[in-house]
């Protein structure tokens, strides 16, 4: 087989990624004596994939970015929590292989409390909307974090596009509701289609992203393709994935999480170090590739874009 | 000869999810998360052995093989084995050896007390495991202080899906096991005693 050197490492945006660096990612875990002993120990056989081509070249960088290490492409795309495809994290790389079909258009609506609702392909959608890179920090209620390199475009700047009223208080995402499609909806673990919320000036924030990529591939359907939210401020499921439709509505939605569990999963559900979860301490998180676990951040470390967006509320009581 | 074959196969085969799981630690096999599937895998396996260490009665009075009972004390010392390599995972990896962490999280999350409860339990069955403490303390006493096996499994069970997010399918499978292990010593408990009480009120008609 011949090996091709990477293209991507000559993109300007990826001077974050030192693929020696990401190949060879077990052995920067080094924080103490312990992990070294670990990590020194022979590695009998090294499978790490190559960074795949870019689909998206000549991404600008956001100001948004962070510059840690990024998690491996292999590691983003093989440890997936994503119910539509089944409660392990394997499963969803496992079933959702042939995720979205592209034989088919994917629909978006938009509708609800604005001026312009319109019913969309994926691709008309996103046309008139310059794509770029956002490196986020992504934080699991479940006490794991990765740093992933999305593409994407400004939440804000769809939204806008429709026009919405002074009723549009909140915004409601959907995701495929598809059994078929996706295996996982075939059993009530959660109330089917998923469904997040946000407040209308959380979506607004330019924070909010809606992804259509990773490391300058296009969305594999473990991640959520063609189209997915990121609020890297808030728990990973916020995040919603395989959008079809955004709603503008009057009231709080309820999200499928708030639903199974109203006592463990709150609307606002940002990333807060003193607010535990009843199962998990939420202080501090496992980064994927580390041995030992770090401090969480309040916001996801993201509180000089958002903290504003919730001063005078108990985080405590609106989890 | 049948008895020693049995027990090193018992002992080999027991040791072989400890030696993949090492095998797959050091081959980068386990996943993204390799920790929280060294975890999981550890507590699961504890449980596991637990269960089949509580199936060995049933089974011997099924099949009348009374050589099982020779390797009853390896499977639950292997349920131990299993449990403590889950344990020092979580206070070593997760909380770092930090025991203000521990206790809250001990204080705060009930699946981790149950858990923990249930690992304590586990510690003086293992060290009065051999044969020289059953000696020591009389048979009585030595039954008695392992029953609470019984107790440890069901800790176990409910640990597990306490801890389960949503999908709690996994550990159902583990409660209905446990529900007919228990229901066949309640049902074999029943059965003598109402025996025994048969036989003597017959005995004492018999005498009158």
């Amino acid at each position: 087989m011949l090996i091709k050197k990477n293209k991507y490492s000559e993109l300007p945006e990826n001077q974050v990624t030192d693929e020696s660096l990401y190949l060879n990612r077990r052995q920067f875990i080094n924080k103490s004596a312990m992990i070294a002993a670990v990590t020194a120990l022979p590695k009998l056989a090294f499978a790490n994939n190559p960074i795949p081509e870019p689909d998206y070249k000549e991404l600008s960088q956001s100001p948004f970015s962070t510059d840690e290490e990024l998690t491996p492409f292999d590691d983003i795309t093989s440890y997936n929590n994503f119910y539509e495809f089944g409660t392990d994290k394997s499963d969803p790389a496992k079933y959702a292989t042939n995720f979205p079909d592209k034989s088919e258009s994917w629909p978006i609506i938009i509708d609800g409390e604005c001026d312009k609702p319109g019913e969309y392909t994926y691709d008309d959608l996103i046309k008139p909307f310059t794509l770029e890179e956002r490196i986020y920090r992504l934080r699991c209620v479940e006490g794991w974090s990765m740093v992933i390199p999305w593409v994407g475009f400004s939440l804000a700047d769809l939204l806008k596009q429709a026009q919405p009223s002074s009723k549009a208080k909140f915004v409601e995402f959907t995701t495929l509701y598809n059994p078929q499609q996706m295996p996982g909806q075939q059993r009530q673990v959660l109330q089917w289609p998923y469904v997040e919320g946000l407040r209308i000036d959380e979506a607004m924030n330019p924070l909010s992203l809606l992804a259509v990529g990773l490391y300058g591939k296009e969305l594999l359907g473990q991640n959520g393709a063609p189209i997915r939210l990121v609020t890297p401020w808030k728990y990973g499921f916020k995040s919603i994935k395989s959008i079809v439709q955004i709603r503008f509505v009057e009231k709080m939605p309820v999200s499928s999480w708030m639903r199974a569990g109203p006592s463990e999963y709150g609307f606002y559900s940002n990333v807060n170090p003193n607010v535990s979860h009843p199962r998990w301490s939420q202080t501090r998180e496992r980064r994927i590739g580390d041995l030992l676990k770090r401090e969480t951040h309040m916001f996801n470390g993201y509180q000089e874009q958002v903290a504003h967006l919730y001063t005078g509320m108990d985080l405590k009581r609106n989890f | 000869m049948l008895v020693s074959i049995l027990k090193v196969s018992t002992f080999v085969l027991s040791l072989l999810p400890a030696v993949l799981l090492f095998y797959g630690l050091l081959t980068d096999q386990l996943g993204a998360n390799p920790i929280e599937t060294l975890t999981r895998d550890t507590g699961e396996w504890g449980l596991r052995f637990l269960l089949i260490t509580l199936a060995i009665s049933p089974l011997r009075l099924l099949t009348s093989w009374h050589a099982l009972a020779t390797i009853r004390r390896m499977l639950g010392l292997y349920a131990f084995f299993y449990a403590c390599i889950h344990m020092l995972l979580y206070i070593g990896l997760d909380q770092f050896f930090n025991l203000s962490d521990i206790i809250s999280d001990i204080v705060d999350r009930p699946f981790i007390l149950v858990g923990f409860v249930s690992f304590i339990a586990l510690i003086p069955l293992a060290v009065t495991s051999n044969k020289a403490m059953i000696d020591r303390m009389g048979s009585v006493l030595w039954n008695r202080l392992h029953s609470l096996i019984y107790y440890i499994a069901i800790g176990g069970v409910v640990h597990f899906y306490m801890l389960v997010k949503k999908d709690v399918t996994d550990p159902v499978y583990y409660i209905i096991i446990l529900i007919l292990l228990l229901g066949f010593r309640l049902y074999s408990y029943i059965r003598r005693t109402l025996f025994t009480a048969k036989n003597t009120s017959l005995h004492h008609s018999e005498n009158k």
